[in-house]
């Protein structure tokens, strides 16, 4: 499965347009990272255990995203996008979408 | 004694104040310097806002890549921050927040490029995320995401 946040694939022709796939996944922080995190939060830097925790999120986002395109049987997905919200303060919906098509 | 709890608060809040400058201002010295040097060992990685290639007749090996990073903000910067928006007016200590975090951002989405052999990434788009938001005792940071389509290396004719 070729991912590609392009409207066209350099030398490659879509063949097939198969519509809209998405993937979403909500996760929410758990208390002994915030607790790191809040000590973090003195002091500055990086959070490492956030930024773990949201590309986690964005990855398996991706995998549903691109199990649905399997499911159309396309094998890429163009014009990738991707979208986050809070949905409360401690949790975070992580969101890609795309459109997929049967390249030659 | 007592003269002293009553000061308890202000003195921890000093405390706070004075760690989060000193521990904070070098952290973010100490990242920024990590930055600079990683800029110039991934110069050779051209980064693109175009939405295509400059030459897109080619076929050439395409990859999503992203990075991202989470960066906190300290107790002196929270502080600054809170009269800033008593005051208004521009508030540096965040700016200073935002650009690390983007910098870091493109720089791991630079070194994923490589990995991939790939000498640029075009149309590259950036996504910004407050972690914490507007409630007053969580954690609060900033995520950037950066990603784009890396390509590689296009043959000249």
């Amino acid at each position: 499965m070729l991912l590609s946040n392009l409207e066209l694939v350099p030398g490659r022709r879509v063949l097939k347009h198969l519509g809209l796939v998405q993937g979403s996944t909500v996760r929410a922080k758990h208390v002994g990272k915030d607790i790191f995190a809040g000590l973090k939060n003195i002091v500055g830097g990086e959070l490492k255990a956030y930024t773990e925790l949201l590309q986690e999120s964005r990855e398996e986002a991706t995998q549903r995203m691109v199990a649905q395109a399997k499911a159309a049987g396309a094998n890429a997905i163009l014009n990738v996008r991707y979208a986050t919200s809070s949905i409360t303060a401690g949790a975070a919906e992580i969101f890609a979408y795309g459109t997929a098509v049967v390249l030659e | 004694m007592a003269a002293l709890l009553d000061f308890l608060d202000v003195i921890l809040f000093a405390a706070l104040f004075l760690l989060g400058l000193f521990a904070g201002r070098w952290n973010e010295r100490r990242h920024y310097a990590s930055i600079r040097r990683r800029e110039k060992e991934l110069a050779g990685v051209l980064v693109f806002s175009n939405r295509f290639p400059p030459q897109v007749t080619v076929r050439v090996p395409t990859h999503l890549v992203s990075g991202s990073a989470v960066i906190s903000d300290d107790y002196f910067k929270n502080v600054v921050a809170g009269l800033s928006s008593f005051f208004g007016g521009r508030v540096r200590t965040y700016e200073s927040l935002l650009d690390r975090a983007r910098r870091e951002s493109v720089l791991r989405m630079k070194a994923q490029a490589r990995a991939h052999g790939a000498a640029m990434i075009v149309n590259v788009k950036f996504q910004t995320f407050a972690i914490g938001g507007r409630s007053q005792n969580s954690v609060k940071g900033v995520e950037v995401l950066a990603y784009g389509t890396a390509v590689g290396a296009v043959a000249r004719a």
